[in-house]
């Protein structure tokens, strides 16, 4: 998997592949692969989507280069879809190519994130269908070559020939005969027909990730290791907090410094540029830069009642208009609230990007997610037509959402643009944490209603989440933190009072938890059984830049419900998988549950559990699970812990995942998201968190963020995949880490009986809770 | 600015550069070599790991002045593609990353440890791993890849 290292070597491939018949048409128009235009979705763009040829191109030699606008970004995509390919077009994995998001050539996906990539590609469109098209049509060619009807053909290894060799010695026919370097000039068939998953020969196999004795052997090219010829280094100079603006700066501050080529200030953004990185650095830690402050922050301490104070944009997804009258009769009312702090995706390597902006055109060899929104969002803040600018993704450190990749994209465009020559910029890890999109802290407060047979008659769930800025998408570069510098806007929250749900439920953020109907105008879409609903959901103002991190929202809602539901089920005294059980009515996380708690040898009692002591270590096991945006994936996770009941301290020892994506396309890639999604998710719940002062955010580094090492006592990790080949593929790398702070959460109150309802479960917040409860 | 002479993978490279230069930015920018990365500048994950004088060392802090002519291994240095060092080949068997920015402080710094105290206890092992960070958190497989390539030297 050789990335381009630049303009030259990119021309050079393309002209030595022999196969570059990707069309360039003008946008088409909306046709059956582009109606849904959501950000995952494919776009008409220069490169047509409907074409085949968009998609897939066959040399003489009967290698195929294959065109995604979904990329690899350590999430195994580059595999999985090299599979995809060879699996339809019947040949080995080692004949195909991928070249994966580049506006000059490949279709516009919008972003490889949302757990979107599987659903878009590997269903009945978009590459999937291509592959598929391509086979049909190879095999109709052969048919009129070979002069046989295609029923009597079949394919093997690139080679079409009589179904009955034995009988038709002669009668065969390669690809690369057929279309070697040809155009196809056909579009994508939506009836072309996939191959069943019986007759699967690569997909559904643990095919090992095909970067890895590169990465292993330190010859991987990340985006860190682009080198273009003359090119320069830059650094820039952020604001000291999130909302100042730029005063002055003191040019003559770095004039000493050898090297500087250029102090570059476009509004509120300043950075510099130096021959080399080491003098970039220099200047960019001595250069004098005067900031007029922002607003005071809100005191983090008090965060979770600032938010629910801030006038809000409110939604109503459900309401059955009786919440009020079913709690009122209850035999017994619960009531909780749930907080989650900002987190960050805290990506290990800072991130990196580089320019080449010039007069009339520029490129730009960058980490993002989204090559096309950069394209557009480059375009804006260079002033250079959209068609003269060139985003080509070079892979960078895993980034779980919006990292830092789009913003550093900026800053090389504006520091290239300035000297006119192409520049590398390189965020320090203060830049990285104080200037990227972080998860969204929220508030969700619940209340239920019991009967007297200790069932939920009704559930009341409001919650808040704290909203500014986002993905730039195709028009809003402000989203992040260099467009905003630069002059253009954020999103901002618009306050609005919510109006009655009048469409079919989509819990796309999972905000409506699992045990509910779900129903709107008598069509109910959720996976529970309780019909007395109501769910608002209020987004409110964040003071700082908030963005998708892996499992938005679902995971901070999941973590709210999921110990909600535990807590019902021990006030109840009802066994918490049971319990979950009885108020389930989705088949697919009825199934998932069933597996883990299997797996897991779940004993069945409430919780917490009886017999621990009130000194030394006590142990527990809790439950969570899943259906990740409402239908976009499904897990359970059992987790058993240990609490040190001195320290305070937490330490997971086992965890039973059980997940259901659809038909698996590789067990392998899959079982590592799990294993990792789990991990991740384990930090995340205990010790990850963003901290601020007055005027500025104080987790600037892993000495203050908090991210747990290599060296902790790692847990097993037991990983259960269902296997659904009659379903469609669905998202598998947001499902595990959803699960992880609840199912830990629910682990800690069945060993102490001590609720926590605020993330992470710091050993000092435990502590305090468990002195609180011997006070009581 | 001063010449100063590396020993780097078995090779002498002489460099022009500031003395105070991290001896990372070197590697990476002078010297073109992917292993070692930046990932904090502050000494705190491990990305920039190389092996000097057989010792795990982070380059994003060390100034290069401090190790001329000592020997210097990095990640692509340990081994090849083509023959990949046996504890690299651990951890294509375990398929131990996925996005694989941290492997060189994690592979060096097992590769240190294991070099010195081949029998290190599970304990020792954390210990040394104690400032090393994977976001990906592919710890199950990295630490199967450890054993494995531990099992092998015993």
């Amino acid at each position: 998997m050789k990335s381009v290292k630049s303009e030259l070597s990119r021309r050079d491939f393309l002209k030595t592949s022999g196969a570059l018949v990707v069309s360039f048409s003008a946008v088409s128009m909306i046709g059956p692969l582009s109606v849904a235009q959501g950000p995952f979705d494919t776009h008409p763009s220069h490169v047509d989507p409907e074409k085949l040829d968009s998609w897939l191109a066959i040399a003489a030699d009967g290698s195929v280069t294959a065109y995604t606008g979904k990329c690899d970004l350590g999430q195994g995509m580059y595999t999985a879809q090299t599979q995809l390919v060879a699996e339809e077009l019947c040949v080995p994995l080692d004949r195909v190519k991928l070249i994966q998001c580049d506006t000059a050539i490949t279709p516009d996906q919008g972003t490889t994130s949302g757990s979107q990539s599987s659903p878009t590609n590997f269903n009945t469109r978009n590459l999937a269908q291509a592959a598929a098209t391509a086979r049909e049509a190879l095999i109709a060619m052969a048919s009129a070559k070979l002069a046989m009807p295609a029923d009597q053909l079949r394919v093997e290894d690139g080679v079409v020939s009589a179904s009955d060799v034995g009988t038709k010695p002669g009668k065969r026919v390669s690809y690369g005969e057929l279309i070697g370097g040809k155009h196809f000039d056909i579009t994508v068939n939506a009836n072309a027909k996939r191959r069943s998953t019986s007759e699967w020969r690569i997909l559904g196999k643990p095919v090992p990730s095909m970067d890895r004795v590169a990465l292993m052997t330190g010859t991987f090219e990340f985006v860190h290791n682009v080198h273009v010829p003359g090119m320069v280094h830059g650094r820039v100079v952020r604001p000291p907090d999130p909302t100042a603006t730029l005063a002055h700066v003191d040019h003559d501050s770095v004039k000493e410094i050898p090297g500087v080529i250029e102090v570059v200030v476009r509004k509120s953004f300043v950075g510099v540029v130096a021959e080399k990185q080491w003098q970039a650095a220099q200047a960019a830690e001595k250069l004098k830069v005067t900031w007029k402050p922002g607003p005071k922050l809100p005191p983090q301490k008090v965060f979770s009642d600032y938010i629910r104070r801030q006038p809000s944009r409110d939604t109503m997804l459900v309401n059955s208009k009786d919440v009020d009258e079913k709690l009122k009769a209850a035999a017994k009312v619960l009531h909780a609230t749930y907080f989650y702090p900002y987190q960050a995706h805290g990506s290990i390597g800072s991130s990196c990007a580089v320019a080449d902006v010039q007069a009339d055109h520029a490129t730009i060899w960058s980490p993002t997610q989204s090559v096309y929104p950069t394209q557009h969002g480059i375009s804006a803040l260079t002033g250079l037509p959209l068609e003269k600018v060139h985003v080509i993704f070079v892979r960078g450190s895993g980034c779980y959402g919006l990292n830092a990749a789009d913003t550093v994209s900026y800053d090389a465009a504006l520091l290239s643009q300035a000297v006119r020559r192409p520049v590398r910029v390189q965020l320090t890890r203060k830049d990285e944490f104080t200037s990227e999109n972080y998860g969204s802290s929220c508030v969700i407060e619940q209340r239920v209603a019991i009967d007297t047979n200790g069932a939920i008659t009704a559930w009341d769930c409001e919650s808040w989440s704290a909203s500014f800025g986002g993905r730039p998408g195709y028009d809003t570069p402000g989203n992040v933190i260099t467009g905003r510098l630069a002059g253009f806007e954020p999103e901002t929250v618009k306050p609005r009072p919510a109006s009655e749900p009048s469409e079919e439920l989509s819990n796309g953020s999972n905000i409506v938890p699992s045990y509910l109907a779900g129903c709107v105008n008598g069509k109910c879409a959720g996976a529970g059984s309780i019909r007395s609903e109501r769910v608002l959901s209020r987004a409110v103002s964040s003071p700082f830049f908030t963005g998708p991190l892996r499992s938005p929202l679902r995971l901070q809602n999941t973590f709210a419900h999921e110990c909600f539901m535990d807590e019902i089920a021990a006030s109840v005294k009802v066994d918490p998988v049971a319990y979950r059980l009885q108020h389930l009515t989705e088949k697919r996380i009825i199934d998932v549950l069933k597996a883990a708690a299997k797996a897991a040898d779940w004993q069945a009692r409430p919780s917490p559990r009886p017999q621990n002591s009130r000194t030394g270590t006590v142990s527990g096991r809790g439950v969570a699970c899943v259906a990740y945006e409402g239908d976009n994936g499904y897990a359970a996770l059992v987790a058993e812990i240990e609490v040190n009941l001195a320290s305070g301290i937490v330490q997971p020892r086992r965890f039973v995942i059980a997940n259901d994506s659809g038909p698996i396309s590789n067990p392998d890639g899959l079982r590592n998201q799990m294993e990792g999604g789990v991990l991740q998710g384990m930090s995340r719940a205990l010790a990850e968190e963003i901290t601020w002062d007055e005027h500025h955010v104080t987790s600037v580094d892993w000495a203050s963020y908090n991210n747990l090492p290599l060296g902790i006592e790692v847990p097993v990790v037991e990983c259960v995949l269902l296997d659904r080949p009659s379903f469609e593929a669905t998202g598998a790398g947001e499902t595990a880490i959803t699960l992880a702070a609840a199912a830990i959460g629910n682990a800690v109150f069945d060993a102490t009986g001590v609720r926590i309802r605020q993330a992470p479960f710091t050993a000092e917040r435990i502590k305090a809770a468990l002195n609180e409860r011997t006070a009581a | 600015m001063a010449a100063i002479s590396l020993k780097i993978n078995g090779r002498v490279h002489t460099v022009e550069a500031d003395p105070q230069t991290p001896l990372l930015y070197v590697l990476s920018d002078e010297l073109r070599l992917r292993g070692p990365k930046f990932g904090c500048g502050l000494a705190q994950c491990g990305a920039c790991g190389i092996l000097l004088q057989g010792k795990v060392t982070r380059s994003c802090v060390t100034p290069v002045s401090a190790v001329k002519d000592q020997e210097i291994i990095t990640l692509e240095g340990l081994g090849t593609p083509e023959q990949p060092h046996a504890l690299q080949q651990a951890f294509i068997d375990e398929g131990a990353a996925q996005c694989g920015f941290c492997l060189s402080g994690v592979i060096l710094t097992a590769k240190a440890l294991l070099d010195e105290a081949p029998k290190a206890s599970d304990e020792q092992i954390r210990d040394s791993f104690s400032n090393v960070l994977c976001r990906c958190f592919a710890h199950t497989r990295m630490m199967r890849a450890i054993k494995r390539y531990q099992a092998g030297l015993q």
